[in-house]
């Protein structure tokens, strides 16, 4: 979706200003957060991609005005809302008013924190033969779609070249929208900076994102 | 936020999702496991021993896989090197995907709208807010993290460092030179 969180390129956000001895949280209820996220999606509630989605949808000045792990928060009790997990009601009350909804893995217990602590698995087999190798020329496609994309809007529509090849992994497009993992080609593809902004770029800068292949066409 | 945390809290142990001793094992294995020090040990291995450097570059999953001490990493992790000729930078544009089990949690910048906006259209103006200038005919290479690839920059091995043990150099390194948004201490320098 073309939202507010798709950011690269846009002007006006001011100076980035790094915290010295930055704390890994701020405030306790940070940390419960981002153990209740991880926790629910180990669990089956959802996965990475549609709690992406759900913090893209979060309105603009919603997304813009919260912090990082007030949109973790927001996210998750629209994302289990909508799916039934909890009501509205007992999100308001703290307290639970309606029988359980099963998870797909079960609940999620303190045997289950170790698995969670490495990363997911996201390559698959092929479906087809690769499209693309390292080397060929490709156009980002020009598409607009209004649920989840990993495709961001500065390169859309933009020549690069592909310079690596990650095999096959779960496409996020899909995924976010709970329909199947449609395993896609994956692709490093590097843009020159002129080519996203311009004549008056920088000549030294390249920039690169990592593409899936229906994000791409021959050129 | 504190109460309407503590509330969804509440609503998901009292219907059964999750055990709260579970939640309190998950932040604790965060405080603990994970942070830019396994990531030290990984870039340090690499400017000490040149056949791990290779393999680094070309495999960092399976690389980082044979250092028993690091956390398990999972799949899809790409090192990129710095050169006097190429700078790497990596930003994740869409939202904050970073490289955790190398770096642990990221820091509020890299997950703020100013970098992700910023890093892509220019990222030596952001050098600039961290007090890094490169040569003006460096290349800089901004990697944009916008799959289930996570990248781990391996900056230049600071010179006057001949002869030093793993543990020594892993003492130089930065969270940020492995960004790509700073350079490695140099010996001698107050941290």
């Amino acid at each position: 979706m073309n939202g507010v969180h798709d950011m690269g390129g846009m002007d006006g956000f001011g100076k980035v200003e790094p915290e010295p001895n930055e704390p890994m949280f701020h405030t306790r209820w940070e940390s419960r957060v981002l153990a209740m996220v991880r926790a629910m999606g180990a669990a089956g509630a959802f996965n990475i991609d549609t709690s992406r989605f759900y913090r893209e949808a979060l309105p603009p000045h919603v997304y813009l005005s919260s912090s990082y792990y007030k949109k973790w928060l927001l996210g998750l009790e629209d994302m289990l809302i909508a799916k039934g997990f909890v009501g509205k009601a007992e999100v308001e009350k703290g307290h639970a008013l309606e029988p359980a909804k099963p998870l797909k893995r079960g609940k999620f217990t303190v045997n289950d924190v170790e698995r969670i602590m490495a990363r997911g698995k996201f390559g698959r087999a092929a479906q087809a033969p690769a499209k693309f190798k390292a080397g060929d020329r490709v156009r980002a496609r020009n598409i607009h779609p209004a649920t989840h994309t990993r495709l961001p809007r500065y390169v859309r529509g933009h020549l690069g070249v592909i310079e690596r090849d990650h095999g096959v992994q779960v496409f996020p497009d899909s995924a976010a929208i709970e329909a199947g993992e449609n395993p896609q080609w994956l692709y490093t593809v590097v843009f020159d900076g002129a080519e996203l902004w311009g004549a008056d770029a920088d000549p030294t800068v390249k920039i690169s994102i990592d593409a899936f292949e229906p994000y791409l066409e021959p050129a | 936020m504190e109460l309407r945390v503590r509330a969804l809290e509440t609503v998901l142990s009292e219907k059964g999702y999750v055990d709260p001793a579970a939640l309190d094992a998950i932040v604790q294995a965060y405080e603990t496991k994970i942070g830019p020090h396994n990531g030290a040990r990984v870039v340090a291995k690499a400017w000490a021993d040149p056949d791990f450097k290779r393999a680094l570059l070309e495999d960092a999953t399976r690389a980082v896989g044979t250092l028993g001490h690091v956390s398990r990493v999972g799949d899809h992790l790409v090192a990129v090197e710095n050169t006097p000729q190429r700078h790497n930078m990596v930003v994740c544009t869409l939202c904050s995907c970073y490289p955790w089990e190398m770096l642990g949690l990221p820091p509020v910048w890299y997950k703020a709208a100013p970098y992700r906006s910023r890093a892509v259209k220019d990222p030596r103006g952001v050098l600039k807010d961290f007090g890094v200038s490169l040569p003006k005919e460096t290349e800089v290479r901004v990697w944009d993290s916008t799959a289930e690839t996570r990248f781990l920059v391996l900056p230049m091995r600071p010179k006057g460092t001949d002869g030093w043990s793993e543990e020594q150099l892993a003492e130089l390194v930065t969270r940020d030179s492995m960004i790509g948004t700073g350079f490695p201490k140099t010996p001698g320098a107050r941290s």
